[in-house]
């Protein structure tokens, strides 16, 4: 009984001589290799070559400076809160009088660590972010040596400096990154 | 027996709020009768403070609409009533979230209070228990039509444990009633009045009193805070674990902050109006002390 139009019955019945010595599925076979060795080939040569991201690829992460370059992350938490993985942890301390031109708010994130390992680069860091500060580059997470290298500091993250460095910083913000206006 | 029922009717008055009749005491505000049913019937209250005589009356979030005055006079009151300050009467019909005026009002009543209020609460420690923030989700609109420059204070301390942020002050006036009520010298008020109001001490004098960390509790909004746990961690990243410490002079009931092992931050214990349950500032500082 069938069950569906779909299946077929397999032909169990004895092979013939021809059949047999499999010359003609061989042929067969071979002629679908040698076809491939003059399509497109599907690979690329990695360090040399580089493919163009799409224009959702989330990489590592970048904690952004204003105009002036101050930083704009003020430690709210909200990043981390969101974090499905909780990969973001971070510690929060007061600016200093002097400190201006280093933070844009009265708070700053004095430790800031995100767990490569654990990121699942899910973007929601970013969207939680109510200060412009983190966003997701186009790069992503080097190979290291040990689990320790992938817990990415903040000298890690910070962007370069838009005056100081300002051709690290264009490198680092790669089209992506919004400047973000004075307040 | 008949006349037994009667001398117990006026005992209670029934009031409907959102079609939820409730039988209360006389005198009860509508607010706290709302309170007795619970839910979302409760109109929120931002300056009202069951325990602070007095308070109320100044923020106007709890407005309410009165359908129906009482059962002898059952003419609707014309305009909005704040349900902190209004009593009820014997049959009042009281709409509140069943009412589009109510909560037209309660959008341009957080809209106004949030005219001056610098909305920095990712910087802010109150954020995740503030009660503003509360509000503005439940009832603020997106935006603001505020066109002008905030008015902007400098931070001031106040004391080794309080600190002053009155830019976010929305001039509720819950602690200096704290200050009056509760410790035997206010050393704080309210300086100049209409927009330029705000809360100091007398010349940046320092709030020394074993019981004025209550000031902290009592504020609904970021303005008062904790200066030891400034910046120290975020609310919602730290757990509160119920503690007791015998203590002389305060009932020593608080509410511990822990992150991990470490202790962060001892707060009074709240209900679920937000406020306090018990004042026990001695043991707050003591217990601080011994977590840092």
């Amino acid at each position: 009984m069938r069950l569906t139009n779909r299946s077929t019955e397999v032909d169990r019945s004895p092979m013939t001589f021809l059949e047999s010595i499999y010359l003609w599925n061989i042929l067969k076979g071979m002629g679908i290799t040698i076809s491939h060795l003059f399509k497109k080939k599907a690979t690329i040569q990695y360090p040399e070559q580089k493919r163009t991201f799409a224009k959702v690829f989330r990489g590592l992460h970048v904690l952004n400076r204003d105009e002036e370059g101050r930083e704009n992350c003020t430690a709210c938490g909200l990043c981390a809160v969101a974090c499905p993985a909780e990969a973001i942890t971070m510690e929060a301390a007061e600016r200093l009088p002097g400190e201006e031109n280093l933070y844009r708010e009265e708070k700053y994130a004095a430790k800031y660590e995100i767990n490569m390992l654990r990121c699942i680069f899910c973007g929601l860091c970013e969207e939680a972010c109510p200060k412009d500060a983190i966003y997701l580059s186009e790069t992503f997470a080097p190979a290291n040596y040990s689990r320790k290298g992938f817990i990415y500091k903040k000298e890690d993250l910070v962007i370069p400096h838009p005056i100081h460095e300002k051709e690290a910083y264009e490198k680092a913000k790669g089209g992506r990154v919004e400047i973000n206006k004075k307040d | 027996m008949a006349e037994e029922v009667k001398k117990e009717a006026p005992a209670n008055f029934k009031v409907t709020i959102d079609n939820i009749t409730v039988e209360v005491a006389p005198g009860t505000t509508i607010l706290n009768a709302a309170r007795q049913i619970g839910g979302d019937v409760t109109p929120p209250a931002m300056c009202y403070y069951s325990k602070l005589e007095g308070s109320g009356g100044k923020c106007r979030t709890c407005l309410v609409e009165v359908a129906q005055g009482s059962e002898k006079d059952p003419r609707p009151m014309p305009k909005l009533m704040a349900s902190c300050r209004t009593t009820v009467m014997d049959g009042m019909v009281v709409k509140n979230i069943t009412s589009e005026r109510v909560q037209d009002a309660r959008a341009g009543v957080v809209e106004f209070l949030l005219l001056n209020h610098p909305l920095d609460c990712p910087i802010c420690d109150q954020a995740g228990e503030c009660h503003l923030q509360d509000l503005g989700y439940d009832h603020g609109k997106e935006g603001t039509r505020y066109e002008f420059k905030r008015r902007t204070f400098e931070k001031e301390d106040i004391g080794p444990y309080i600190q002053l942020h009155m830019t976010r002050c929305i001039l509720c006036y819950r602690c200096t009633y704290v200050a009056d009520q509760l410790t035997d010298k206010r050393v704080h008020g309210i300086l100049d009045r209409g927009d330029h109001a705000e809360i100091s001490t007398y010349i940046s004098k320092a709030i020394d009193n074993d019981f004025s960390g209550n000031m902290i509790d009592v504020c609904p909004v970021g303005a008062l805070t904790d200066k030891t746990f400034r910046f120290k961690n975020r609310v919602w990243f730290t757990k509160p674990v119920d503690a007791h410490r015998d203590c002389p002079t305060c009932c020593g009931k608080v509410t511990l902050w822990n992150r991990g092992d470490e202790v962060l931050r001892v707060t009074a214990r709240k209900d679920e109006w937000g406020e306090v349950q018990s004042y026990d500032d001695k043991a707050r500082l003591d217990l601080q002390y011994l977590s840092f």
